[in-house]
């Protein structure tokens, strides 16, 4: 028996939400006395050996060029490969875009019971039992997984990063999994930028900023905090901002440790996406706006007076 | 070409989010329900646009769920879709529900499999990949833009931070979000129409959950707001490095 853990990487470089789903994986093995392996597919720039230091006693790697381009049916095969190699009765992903393809596939694969959006540790004293987020982050469900095996996906944000000492032993394999039917035409990534869904701090703003060349209120704060923007969905809805900056319900769900919302009023869909984050502060010239219910700080003001002074206060206070 | 598209029904996006029998079921108390919105906006809309386009595609709804889903079933054929197929079941969990679809997908013979990224009650956004598992066919997710030359899509999927552009060949199962389509509202002749679709309601397949909620609970309430006046902007960066300890 062991836990095993995908490890997600982008054109080469493992990403953050990788080491926290390797130091929730390292938890759940200590809780029930095996060790945490890894799997990683794809060519890598990075040491496999340093996710040691995460908890991880192993990971496998499937390195060959050939896999470097996504493909969950592919992915879901070589994993269910490492599975049986390792033993491992236990799989962890992110809950990220690709944790979310490859898990559902391995779970029907495996015949594994799957919950997805895991917040918390599994309770594996009486069954197994995952705590996880329902109704848009509104509320949450504690699930009991009826099979030997196991399918987990890891919230971002929601556990966070146990960083130590330690050397993984890497174990290359050669899979049998056949190449794959998708083929990846272009990777367009904002190079440089932070993704709004891995990011710590994220800074958004509503139809109250009254129109897209007064976004330098946002951009200049998120620049100041080294944070990424999001918005409303009226906003990229009016073209002022890119979709998947949208957030809310229809639109991305975030966890970062802050969310500022700038002249957003705060409506249950919008709620929706953001109230996993740790701190919210609402922006806004409304006493009346839903917004403050759910905000840990405020101001009440017109934005375009507030924020430039926040993002000076920033400046200043971050030297 | 045949599509085939996968509804569910959710309790509306401002429902109150109750539990009752000892926190173990939600309380369906003064709640209205709705198409998914994904699987509104986004799977149908998209399938009735390739519809609009190609007039011989045939489109089939599915859902999974009991009589009570009819409602949902007939606002969704309002938009569009010639007929429906409900397997009559009080819906298990998202093992259960995809294993029901891939079963009547497999007999069917589409092209194309649509669902929504996830639905908004229980956020599983599991059944998609699963019914691609069980038909053997790729699975494209949270795709946000879907073409077709052919028998070749070429579909948009988002990553973090960007997009992923991908082709592959029919059939495939796609999981829709935003960008797809836009919303459509059904007109009175689509709502006349509706009534007269044929909406066939099958027994479900003996299969078993996977997994079973045993509660459910709400998150601790906020503290409350502390609130700082304009002009104490300095006070409030403090209050973020020093108190919450996020910057
Ligand atoms: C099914 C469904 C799904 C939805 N999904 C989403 C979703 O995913 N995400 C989402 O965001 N919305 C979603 N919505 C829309 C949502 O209901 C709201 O309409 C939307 O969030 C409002 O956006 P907003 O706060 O930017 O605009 P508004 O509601 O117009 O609010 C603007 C705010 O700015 C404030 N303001 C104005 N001027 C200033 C100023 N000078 N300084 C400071 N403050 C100012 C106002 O007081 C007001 O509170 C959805 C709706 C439905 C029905
Ligand atoms: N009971 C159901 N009947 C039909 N389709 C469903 C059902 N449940 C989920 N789906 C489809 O699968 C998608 C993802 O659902 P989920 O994995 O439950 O979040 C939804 O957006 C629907 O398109």
């Amino acid at each position: 028996m062991s836990v095993l853990v995908f490890i997600d990487q982008h054109d080469g470089e493992i990403k953050k939400s990788s080491f926290e789903a390797a130091s929730y994986a390292a938890k759940i093995a200590e809780q029930t006395g095996t060790q945490a392996e890894g799997i990683l597919i794809g060519k890598c720039n990075n040491d496999p050996a340093t996710l040691g230091k995460y908890g991880l006693k192993k990971v496998y790697v499937a390195g060959d060029d050939k896999y470097s381009a996504f493909d969950d049916g592919v992915y879901t095969g070589i994993i269910a490969e490492t599975v049986a190699q390792s033993g491992a009765d236990t799989i962890v992903f992110s809950n990220n875009f690709n944790g979310k393809a490859i898990a559902p596939r391995l779970s029907v694969k495996l015949k594994a019971g799957l919950v997805t959006g895991a917040v918390a540790l599994p309770d594996t004293s009486n069954r197994f039992v995952v705590r996880k987020s329902v109704f848009s982050g509104k509320a949450f469900a504690n699930v009991s997984v009826k099979t030997a095996t196991k399918v987990i996906t890891l919230n971002g944000n929601a556990y966070g990063v146990n960083e130590g000492e330690g050397t993984a032993e890497v174990v290359n394999i050669t899979p049998a999994t056949a190449e794959g039917r998708v083929k990846v035409k272009e990777v367009n990534v904002l190079k440089g930028e932070v993704p709004l869904s891995e990011a710590e701090i994220v800074v958004s703003g509503g139809r109250g900023l009254k129109g897209p060349e007064n976004w330098n209120l946002v951009t200049d704060l998120a620049a100041a905090l080294g944070a990424a923007t999001a918005c409303s969905r009226p906003v990229s809805d009016s073209g002022w901002r890119p979709h998947h900056e949208h957030v809310g319900q229809t639109g991305l769900a975030i966890a970062p440790n802050l969310y500022i919302a700038i002249g957003i009023s705060g409506a249950i869909q919008h709620l929706a996406g953001v109230n996993r984050s740790k701190v919210i502060v609402v922006i806004n010239k409304d006493p009346e706006a839903p917004f403050f219910k759910a905000a840990d700080y405020g101001i009440v003001g017109d934005a375009f007076e507030v924020v430039p002074r926040i993002t000076e206060a920033v400046k200043k206070l971050k030297g | 070409m045949k599509i085939l598209v996968c509804i569910s029904k959710t309790p509306d996006t401002t429902a109150k989010i109750a539990f009752t029998d000892n926190n173990t079921k939600f309380s369906e108390e003064g709640v209205q329900h709705i198409i998914n919105p994904y699987d509104e906006w986004y799977a149908l809309v998209r399938a009735v646009e390739l519809k609009e386009k190609d007039t011989s595609t045939v489109i089939h709804l599915i859902n999974v769920g009991d009589a009570s889903n009819d409602a949902i079933i007939r606002k969704a054929l309002a938009i569009g879709g010639d007929e429906a197929i409900r397997v009559n079941t009080a819906a298990g969990d998202d093992y259960y529900v995809a294993a029901q679809i891939a079963d009547i997908a497999k007999e069917g013979g589409y092209d194309l499999v649509l669902t929504g990224k996830e639905t908004i009650d229980y956020n599983g956004a599991s059944v998609g990949g699963m019914i691609a598992e069980f038909l053997e066919m790729p699975f494209i997710s949270f795709a946000t833009k879907f073409d077709l030359d052919g028998t070749t899509a070429t579909i948009t999927r988002e990553i973090e931070g960007g997009a992923e552009v991908n082709e592959v060949a029919l059939p495939v199962v796609v999981s829709c979000q935003q960008g797809m389509a836009e919303q459509r509202i059904p007109n009175m002749r689509g709502i006349m129409g509706a009534r007269t679709k044929p909406l066939k309601v099958v027994d479900p397949k003996d299969i078993e959950s996977l997994t079973e909620v045993q509660s459910f609970d709400l998150p601790a309430p906020k503290q409350g707001v502390k609130l700082f006046e304009p002009g104490q902007e300095e006070d409030l960066v403090k209050a973020l490095r020093d108190e919450a300890k996020v910057i």
